[in-house]
């Protein structure tokens, strides 16, 4: 078959209407994408970016699993100063297969190949990405790399922890390379899909949709697509060069061998400080949707959201050395890093001021994807906070590789990261799958979620302050009581993701249908039947007269307010 | 209140010129970001119940920020992030510049040890004995992977590299006794390479410096009766001078500052240094033990890219060592 290419509107052409008429329309002449074929052999194959998208959801919930699971085991382990339930070696290991698992199977592919995959098409009013058939590849991509990571964290296994440093990476007896091997290939799967996202934004865009009439999750997305496609290679360079230090004594970065190990700890967290961005922009992508879907309301100061984004994934490459104020580099290498940190900090505050400032005068309906907003911003604010915090240098001397460093990452990875993935799953669920689920349940949840993370990274947080070192076996008997309060609360979290998955199983297999637009959101992407044809639209595109989340009276013609 | 504040965020005692310090900063920022955060909590709270939802289909009006409302947005945080950048900035100044006249110890991280030298003679190992209110230096290096040498009390931490020293200094202020961490991940007992820092009364740790050389002394006359003995523990600046002469370095050096293959290591440390293209260097320990390792990244001016690589032939005791050996070798002698 030929590539989908945008269909042409005429000025004749009329909006379909296919929320009046989509499900004995769609059903009769164009089926769901999810009923146009049921093989196997037709989803293994496919070309259309939804069931792309359902298919990296199934796999990176799998991986979430496994790196819960194992992080569950590393709070066990730690609920006593000495031995609890594994050896050190394992103990190592445990940490190093959870990092790997949620940073590099999760995290960083879980909103933009799941939901970018999903939305940004719907979204541009295109029928697919520009480049479907490496859309799938990107898949056999991904599964390759994570196949390889995974079997060799199962046999063999790494203890290094998922940023490798050398020397320990090069001299450790545990097998590394096939570990580094397999997250080199995943590299290339988010290449792969930030080059297809960036083109498909570029030249696929409905006639109508201006740069600033698109909708934020898709400027958030593109703006996480220029960091895959420009700081991936680099670490896809690292991890080879590693291997081959581990694999082959290349003299790169042991010093016995006349290498410098500090070299790769810039061109590690060059990649790994934008990849943060990766994992947390698309989140403030989603979370623009949903306040403006859940306040009816435009958003309150787009071009400052959508400029910010840009700006943090800019800035987001200059700021690595702040992981690296003890590590030797020199006091002005430092004080730059600090100050570029600084405006990170400034970037991410705006974006909170105008995520709360679209509240302002809308509609609030508090449903289970608005708790994970809500959530989110405490999160967002707390660790960028904190965050401010450790790019202060004199500060960060106590902090660095102290527990307060891991409770912030967690605060700014899952505060972002899960919360943007949780909201998404429970905003666009009516959309991808055409099922309702209970509400009731889903704010249980996310309570438990929430407070349960709390519960589990405040302690860590006072663990840093009190100087206790990451990644300890055994620790000192006067650390034990903040320890057992942050397993409790990994238990609670747990808890409340075990109940999502109930209650989504539950919805999937015999929930009731879903109405076209469950929310009257006035997104883009509600403007196709849910859930949409293979071709996203039946008969000619949509014409967009208005920008995404235009709620105002038609009646009213007045000016914007300006506060 | 200070009091208060260090309870409830769970930080050590203060037990260096640096805690209080860094303490405050950090009083300073928490204070601001947790009132900022409460007001952004409050606010978007207010709004919640304010604006909650009557009908589902409910209009609302086309609210844009002014430039005014934006940019005050954008400049109160910034102001306070640029203050605490420049507080940071210069603390870290400070706290990385150490005094002239500071106390020296080589520091060895090691897996899963820590060594300590004392140029006077004494070594420990995972006991590093200072004395209370005087400057002290630790110059540190590794013999195998990263490590990262970290006291909390005193609010110093810095990573120990093999191949190249790094430093840290401190003024303890209270004697007593306080943990050492390694926080940089080493491996499978990296949990287990703890230490001590002791800190005495001055006047107790010139005793112990005093018992630390008797016990020399007396091993060196223990040595006389017996000439089967093995040598005693030498001063570094000692077992420097045996090995500039062991290792050859003396083909090309001199010691009395006579024109020789290569520079004269008399009146050598401290100074500065010409290079070929014309940048100069200052001589100091992380200079020296480079020039030994790699000696082709420094060439003096008017000298040749003559000198063999020490890498991997001279350990870090040793690099150390001669070191001490260059540093007792003053021009003015």
């Amino acid at each position: 078959m030929s590539l989908p290419v945008t269909g042409s509107t005429s000025p004749e052409a009329v909006a379909a209407h296919e929320g009046a008429h989509g499900d004995a329309h769609g059903e009769h002449a164009h089926p769901s994408y999810l009923t146009d074929g049921t093989t196997i052999k037709s989803w293994l194959l496919t070309v259309d970016h939804k069931r792309i998208g359902v298919m990296f959801l199934f796999f990176v919930l799998l991986f979430f699993l496994v790196g819960g699971i194992y992080a569950l085991l590393v709070r066990i382990e730690l609920l006593t100063p000495g031995p609890t339930i594994m050896d050190a070696m394992a103990y190592n290991r445990a940490f190093t297969l959870h990092g790997v698992v949620m940073v590099f199977l999760f995290m960083i592919p879980a909103i933009p190949a799941v939901f970018g995959n999903f939305m940004l098409p719907l979204m541009v009013g295109a029928k697919d990405v520009a480049f479907p058939r490496l859309n799938l590849l990107s898949l056999y991509i991904f599964l390759t790399g994570a196949s390889l990571a995974i079997w060799g964290m199962l046999h063999g296994g790494a203890d290094t922890g998922w940023t490798f440093y050398t020397p320990y990476s090069t001299q450790t007896t545990t097998t590394l390379a096939p570990i580094l091997f397999g997250v080199f290939i995943t590299g290339f799967s988010s290449i792969v899909t930030g080059l297809n996202f960036i083109v498909t934004v570029h030249t696929m865009r409905a006639p109508g949709i201006t740069w600033f009439k698109l909708p934020l999750f898709v400027w958030a997305i593109y703006a996480t697509s220029i960091i895959q496609v420009l700081a991936t290679p680099v670490i896809g360079l690292l991890l080879l060069l590693v291997i081959g230090e581990n694999v082959f004594n290349f003299g790169m970065f042991d010093p016995a061998r006349g290498g410098d190990p500090v070299l790769f700890q810039h061109l590690f967290w060059f990649y790994s400080h934008p990849a943060v961005y990766i994992m947390v922009l698309p989140t403030f992508g989603v979370m623009s949707e949903i306040v403006s879907a859940f306040s009816r309301k435009n958003i309150f100061g787009y071009r400052a959201v959508a400029y910010s984004s840009i700006g943090i994934a800019f800035v987001g490459f200059f700021a690595w050395g702040h992981h690296m104020f003890v590590s030797g580099q020199s006091t002005f290498d430092g004080a730059i890093f600090s100050v570029l940190s600084m405006l990170v900090g400034v970037f991410t505050a705006i974006k909170v001021f105008n995520w709360v400032g679209t509240v302002y005068r809308g509609a609030v309906d508090f449903k289970t994807p608005f708790a994970y907003f809500c959530g989110f911003i405490y999160f967002t604010v707390f660790g960028g906070m904190t965050g401010i915090a450790v790019a202060t240098m004199s500060l960060d001397v106590s902090w660095h590789d102290t527990y307060f460093v891991v409770a912030h990452f967690h605060f700014i990875m899952v505060g972002g990261t899960v919360m943007g993935f949780l909201a998404a799953l429970h905003y666009w669920f009516p959309k991808m799958f055409g099922k309702t689920y209970h509400d009731g349940w889903g704010l249980v949840s996310a309570a438990l979620i929430i407070l349960g993370f709390n519960f589990t990274f405040i302690p860590q947080f006072l663990l840093g302050n009190s100087g206790m070192p990451r990644r300890y076996y055994e620790y000192p008997a006067r650390f034990q009581a903040l320890h057992v309060a942050s397993t409790a609360g990994a238990t609670v979290l747990a808890l409340g993701l075990v109940i999502v998955a109930i209650y989504l199983i539950h919805s999937l297999v015999a929930g009731k249908r879903a109405a076209a637009n469950p929310w009257n959101s006035k997104g883009y992407e509600w403007m196709t039947a849910s859930p949409p044809p293979t071709h996203n639209f039946v008969g000619p595109q949509p014409v967009y007269p208005e920008e995404p989340h235009f709620y105002v009276d038609p009646k009213k013609a007045e000016a914007p307010d300006a506060v | 209140m200070n009091d208060f504040l260090h309870n409830l965020l769970f930080l050590p005692e203060q037990a260096s010129t640096f805690a209080e310090k860094v303490d405050s900063l950090h009083f300073f920022v928490v204070g601001v970001t947790m009132l900022m955060s409460i007001g952004v909590g409050t606010a978007a709270i207010f709004f919640f119940f304010r604006y909650r939802r009557r009908e589902d289909h409910q209009h609302t009006d086309y609210v844009v920020p002014s430039l005014k409302t934006e940019a005050l947005f954008i400049s109160v945080p910034l102001v306070f992030f640029l203050t605490w950048f420049a507080i940071g900035l210069r603390d870290y100044v400070h706290m990385t510049q150490p005094p002239k006249d500071a106390m020296d110890v080589y520091v060895m991280g090691k897996q899963w040890m820590w060594k300590f030298s004392y140029p006077e003679g004494p070594n420990g190992v995972n006991v590093l004995h200072v004395p209370a209110n005087r400057d002290v230096r630790l110059l540190m290096t590794s013999r195998d992977v990263i490590h990262s040498f970290f006291v909390p009390a005193f609010r110093i931490k810095k990573d120990v590299l093999p191949g190249r020293y790094t430093q840290v200094w401190f003024n303890a202020t209270k004697p007593g006794t306080y943990q050492v961490f390694c926080t940089e991940y080493c491996g499978l007992s990296h949990s287990k390479m703890l230490a001590e820092v002791v800190v005495l009364a001055p006047e107790d740790f010139d005793t112990w410096v005093k018992e630390q050389r008797k016990g020399s002394l007396q091993n060196r006359q223990d040595a006389l009766a017996d000439v089967s003995l093995v040598d005693p523990p030498a001063r570094m600046a000692e077992q420097g001078q045996a090995l500039v002469g062991s290792q050859g370095c003396l083909k090309c050096h001199s010691v009395d500052g006579t024109p020789h293959i290569g520079p004269t290591f008399r009146g050598l440390y401290d100074r500065e240094e010409s290079l070929e293209g014309g940048q100069k260097v200052h001589v100091d320990e992380a200079y020296i033990t480079q020039s030994m390792m790699d000696p082709g990244a420094h060439i003096v001016t008017g000298f040749g890219n003559v000198m063999p690589s020490y890498q991997g032939k001279l350990h870090g005791a040793e690099s150390a060592a001669i070191v001490e050996y260059i540093k007792t070798l003053r021009a003015e002698q």
